[in-house]
């Protein structure tokens, strides 16, 4: 397998604190690759890294072989790197029909057309239609998204990465918040990305974790503690003590 | 889907400020200063309302396309329309080397550094006496005949007629604008700037443009103003613009672009009944009303247009509604 996303030896400081402290770590294509670590380990900071939201104090960031370290956010993305946010960040005053399309319009080149109609375009319709329905989401699709369900708005905040078409996909802890009921739609949407979608799943609930997961990578204190096979990881003393044991207690 | 087609009642607004010629022939010159108003705030709406871009500074545009809309009346041609051109994009080009100044920071710095760009141009205009006329301003400006047809009356016949005709053509491309899918993208940015650039906006050069068109539009105001009264002075470039032009827009409500067209015509209304009574004291009047409206009447007035509006939005997925 072919390594698609990469860092190397990439550290994060914010005046005293490390929270991203010599990682180096890869990605494979079409990897199910989960990010593991218990609260304030850097995971979401890392992310914050990749999709170039912080700027590092030092390392590379590698997207398909190519430095991409000082590339801005939006050119990531337009290259393939998204991410979800752990805090929901949606368009709030639009329906999900219209923020889907908004990512939709910008993929497909779109954005710099002012004159043209947004229902112009054949693409840009059918692309969103696909997406809302595929996300189950075409039943709301008219609703103003601050008015909608806290587990839908979960939805909402995966389908919006997915219409951006990545090849990479950072997904910041997507069930979190989600109440029990819901967080099994939610499992099942990031169970259901098509298998060329390469996916770093970062999450706090091992069932999930296992169950997703055939690769794993522990973060403590900003470091990779360990970094394996799902089995390996789990027999791994260090991540026993340092993270899996504490969370089995906690 | 995702269209937004005309509705009766936007068509009955227009027919409504045309036909207002004929019912108030002696208003005509209080209804082009509310027309020009109106495309004033709905340059202002642009960026405010559909950018989240606030600014104490807007007179600056105005201002702008004043003076070279008047400059031009004077030493180069008289055409209306020529003027009304060279103001836009004199304006325009203003807009876009100043965009880099607002592209940064929160609401409170956007608010200084566009106030600082407006007293600067104050400054500016008024130490360049030789261009601007300075405290005297640029008097003897006559205008040539509108598609040299139509003089520019004592009445303000042409006047309303030009400042209308300019305000719905430039709201006609505004409409079309925000429901395109740059004016969608724009929407994103206004929503949540982290989730734009994360979907692939490339929020400054959207910011910038979108400033640009609204400096150009607020040049646009600015050129009328200085066609149809004739006489730039540097009132046009004072920081009560700037205030009143955003009280519209309060008072009409931002992001569905009649706001300002109805912001000016209850601000004029307001100031003309205040000042009728009480000459002195206009402003404070319409201080406290400003006040109140936005401490309690705000949410119920902007309530009811936008529960209007939810009737009138056409949604349809799929097909060409
Ligand atoms: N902008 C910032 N400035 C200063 N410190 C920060 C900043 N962002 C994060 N940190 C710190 O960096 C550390 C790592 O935070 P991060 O959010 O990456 O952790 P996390 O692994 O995502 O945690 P959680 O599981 O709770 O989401 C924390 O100590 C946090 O307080
Ligand atoms: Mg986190």
């Amino acid at each position: 397998m072919s390594v698609v996303l990469e860092t190397r030896a990439l550290v994060k400081q914010f005046g005293g604190i490390t929270p991203t402290d010599r990682i180096s770590f890869s990605l494979e294509r079409g990897a199910r690759h989960a990010l593991i670590g218990p609260n304030g380990a850097g995971k979401t900071t890392f992310v914050n890294l990749l999709t170039g939201v912080l700027r590092p104090t030092s390392g590379t960031v590698m997207l398909g072989g190519a430095d991409i370290t000082t590339l801005s956010r939006e050119a990531r993305v337009r290259i393939g790197l998204v991410r979800t946010f752990q805090i929901n960040q949606l368009f709030a005053t639009m329906t999900p029909l219209e923020m889907i399309a908004a990512v939709t319009s910008e993929r497909l080149g779109l954005g710099t057309r002012g004159f043209s109609r947004l229902d112009a375009s054949a693409g840009l319709v059918t692309e969103t239609a696909d997406i809302l329905a595929r996300f189950r989401l075409d039943d709301i699709m008219d609703e103003t998204i601050a008015t909608l369900p806290y587990g839908k708005q979960r939805q909402i905040e995966i389908a919006a990465a997915f219409a951006a078409k990545p090849s990479v996909l950072l997904l910041d802890e997507p069930a979190a918040g989600v109440p029990e009921a819901e967080r099994r739609e939610l499992l099942d949407t990031v169970a259901a990305l098509p298998a060329d979608v390469s996916v770093l799943l970062i999450e706090h609930d091992m069932d999930i974790v296992f169950r997703f997961a055939t690769r794993i990578t522990v973060l403590v204190n900003g470091q990779v503690l360990a970094d394996g096979a799902p089995d390996a990881i789990a027999r791994d003393p260090a991540v026993r003590t340092a993270y899996l044991g504490e969370a089995a207690h906690g | 889907m995702l269209s937004r087609r005309w509705h009766p009642a936007e068509a009955l607004f227009w027919a409504g400020a045309v036909a207002a010629a004929f019912l108030f022939p002696r208003q005509l010159l209080l209804m082009n200063e509310i027309a020009i108003l109106a495309l004033f705030a709905l340059s202002l709406d642009l960026i405010l309302g559909y950018a989240g871009i606030v600014s104490l500074g807007h007179a600056a545009f105005l201002g702008m396309g004043a003076y070279s809309a008047g400059f031009v009346a004077l030493h180069v041609a008289s055409d209306p329309l020529l003027g009304l051109f060279v103001g836009m994009a004199a304006s325009g080009l203003l807009g876009l080397v100043t965009s880099p100044l607002v592209l940064k920071g929160n609401d409170l710095t956007r608010l200084m550094v566009t106030l600082g760009v407006g007293l600067l141009m104050l400054e500016l205009a008024n130490a360049l006496s030789f261009i601007t006329g300075g405290a005297d301003g640029l008097q003897g400006i006559m205008m040539g005949k509108l598609f040299g047809q139509f003089e520019f009356d004592l009445f303000g016949r042409t006047a309303y007629a030009y400042s209308l005709g300019v305000l719905f053509v430039l709201f006609v491309l505004a409409r079309r604008i925000v429901h395109s899918p740059f004016g969608l993208s724009l929407r994103a940015i206004r929503d949540n700037p982290l989730r734009a650039t994360a979907s692939g906006v490339p929020r400054n050069w959207r910011l910038a443009a979108v400033y640009t068109l609204s400096a150009a539009y607020a040049g646009a105001a600015g050129a009328l103003l200085a066609q149809t009264t004739q006489f730039v002075s540097l009132d046009v470039l004072d920081f009560h613009r700037s205030a009143d032009v955003m009280l519209v827009l309060i008072i009409g409500g931002a992001g569905y672009l009649y706001g300002g067209l109805i912001g000016s015509i209850a601000f004029k209304f307001l100031q003309d009944i205040i000042s009728g009574f009480t000459p002195q004291y206009w402003q404070f009047w319409i201080g406290l009303f400003l006040v109140l409206f936005v401490l309690g009447g705000r949410e119920m007035i902007h309530g009811g247009i936008k529960a209007v509006l939810a009737r009138l939005r056409v949604l349809k997925p799929g097909k060409r509604s």
